[in-house]
């Protein structure tokens, strides 16, 4: 049993691992960018916000299988092959991109105006207070909002698993549900329930830790 | 130091246009302590904000040692704010950041140097009696404390300028005291000129040199502190000024001609709709005796005093007293 669980399990950290790192470095700035554009926000730019809103909206309402599919040739062309564990980070990294946008936009959201007020009144850039106001202050719901992210991510790389993803999803499905081995499913299932318990529990201890409001 | 000419603003509801400001024209001196008071809602919170160009002028023109303010780029705004200080009524600190951090906040904006940085703050939190709060972070502040670190952060680039928005009307009143004290050390040792907004008459009568009165957008009275005192013109400035605590009406009542405990309550406000007074009577098995009182009316709210005599059990007056200040009206027992 160990032998097949161990090796599904590193898949499964493998590509949660790398399509939260590509997710957040799409997602990531696209959220910042969704309130700075914002109406009376700092860097007002109304249109650009709108086709922004518009495209995250388009990017979350496809049902990831569908998502996956229709990425294929993508994953194709930029790992060579569409199945497979490393194949599935790319349709991974795509669907939770938008995600992550919108995560990143609703703690940014939270930060206290006055605060970027008072950065205004002192003088601040726009970088400046994207880097030194926005971020720090948001961080502890920052922290929360990638937890949510790559639970997430563990969820749809188990999907991946039914169209030849790797990881423990794919271990569930091959030979737990059509193997007949209703134990390999149990502990597959188990593991990632076990998985997604303790990285909440990770983010919940880091995100109150650093919080000082 | 400050010249406002014919400065309006103005915003869009839908297809209302709502002016906050209009037609204002004032002239603040260097070194002055200047009030602008005003109700909730008479657009002084937008006037102060058009100084820094936090809110952008809609007309006129705001000079600031004779630079007009209103043509500046960006950039050359950014370089004009880092020598205008402004405190806020909710503080806003940093709330993720250390007491140090949040004064050194405005320093690595500058650039300057770590070394340098350490020096600043060092003086200023001493100077701010918060040394040793400097590793504290602001949710483990009182309110006092949290507008001193803030104005202590103001300070940090040297401004010519502090603008105050409603700065003290978050805090108690032996706290505002000692901000405002703070504030008028402040303006002597750095030669500051201060701006300040508030609705409270207290505080234009503590600090201010000359005050301006502000309803609907204009500036409807304007005169040295004292002058106004003597001889308010408009009705607005009578209510601010009867709002305070009028010592003529309270000779006349002496504590000791009453058996009772004497409190004198005054409204502002929402307070002074309710009906605060039957309230207590319902509560407290205590006897209320009016003696004088008066509120007036203005255009939004209103403002008056009443002076009580409460009879009945002590403990059961402390405790009417006690609901009194919860029900956010200014007790004071005399």
């Amino acid at each position: 049993m160990a032998e097949l669980i161990i090796p599904s399990l590193l898949e499964t950290l493998y590509m949660v691992f790398f399509s939260t790192v590509f997710s957040l470095l799409i997602g990531f700035p696209l959220g910042i960018v969704l309130v700075i554009t914002e109406k009376n926000n700092i860097w007002e730019k109304p249109v650009l916000n709108k086709i922004l809103n518009s495209v995250i909206n388009v990017l979350r309402s496809f049902p990831f299988i569908i998502l996956m599919i229709v990425v294929f040739p993508l994953s194709k062309l930029i790992v060579g092959q569409s199945i497979g564990t490393t194949a599935t980070i790319v349709p991974l990294s795509i669907a939770a991109a938008p995600f992550v946008a919108r995560i990143i936009e609703s703690s940014i959201k939270e930060v206290d105006k006055g605060v970027i007020e008072l950065s205004l009144s002192m003088g601040a850039t726009v970088p400046e207070i994207i880097f030194k106001v926005l971020i720090p202050e948001a961080m502890p719901s920052l922290i929360l909002g990638i937890t949510m992210t790559i639970i997430n991510l563990i969820g749809y790389s188990a999907m991946a698993g039914a169209i030849g993803g790797g990881g423990l999803g794919n271990l569930a499905i091959r030979f737990g549900l059509y193997g007949f081995k209703t134990d390999i499913m149990l502990v597959s299932v188990l593991v990632i329930i076990l998985l997604v318990q303790g990285i909440q529990y990770l983010g919940n201890k880091l995100s109150a830790s650093i919080n000082k409001k | 130091m400050i010249k406002i000419e014919n400065l309006s603003k103005s915003f869009e509801n839908g297809n209302n246009r709502i002016w906050a400001v209009q037609d204002v024209n004032l002239q603040i001196n260097k070194g002055e302590i200047f009030g602008i008071i005003g109700l909730s809602g008479a657009g002084k919170s937008t006037l102060i904000r058009c100084m820094n160009r936090l809110e952008e002028p809609t007309e006129g023109k705001i000079y600031i040692e004779g630079m007009d303010i209103t043509s500046l780029n960006k950039k050359d705004l950014r370089k004009v704010r880092k020598n205008i200080g402004m405190i806020f009524q909710h503080f806003n600190l940093l709330s993720q950041k250390t007491v140090y951090k949040n004064i050194a906040f405005p320093l690595e904006l500058e650039g300057l140097s770590k070394k340098e940085i350490d020096l600043r703050v060092n003086t200023l939190l001493d100077y701010v009696e918060l040394s040793d709060k400097r590793d504290a972070y602001p949710s483990q502040l009182s309110g006092g404390q949290k507008q001193r670190v803030a104005i202590a952060r103001a300070l940090a680039n040297n401004p010519k300028i502090l603008l105050s928005d409603e700065g003290t009307s978050a805090l108690d009143p032996k706290t505002t005291k000692s901000i405002l004290d703070l504030l008028n050390r402040i303006r002597e040792e750095f030669n500051l000129t201060i701006v300040l907004i508030t609705h409270q008459m207290e505080v234009v009568k503590d600090i201010c040199d000359r005050v301006a009165i502000i309803e609907d957008g204009r500036i409807i009275e304007m005169n040295e502190v004292e002058e106004l005192f003597k001889n308010p013109k408009t009705h607005t400035a009578n209510t601010f000024i009867s709002g305070l605590k009028s010592h003529v009406t309270d000779e006349k009542y002496s504590p000791d001609e009453f058996n009772g405990t004497l409190i004198r309550l005054s409204f502002l406000g929402e307070s002074a709709k309710k009906p605060i007074v039957s309230q207590v009577v319902k509560k407290f098995d205590i006897n209320i005796n009016i003696l004088s009182g008066d509120i007036n009316q203005l255009v939004r709210t209103s403002v008056g005093y009443l002076i009580l005599e409460l009879t009945g059990e002590r403990d059961e007056i402390k405790r009417a007293i006690e609901y009194l200040k919860n029900e956010n009206v200014n007790v004071e027992v005399m």
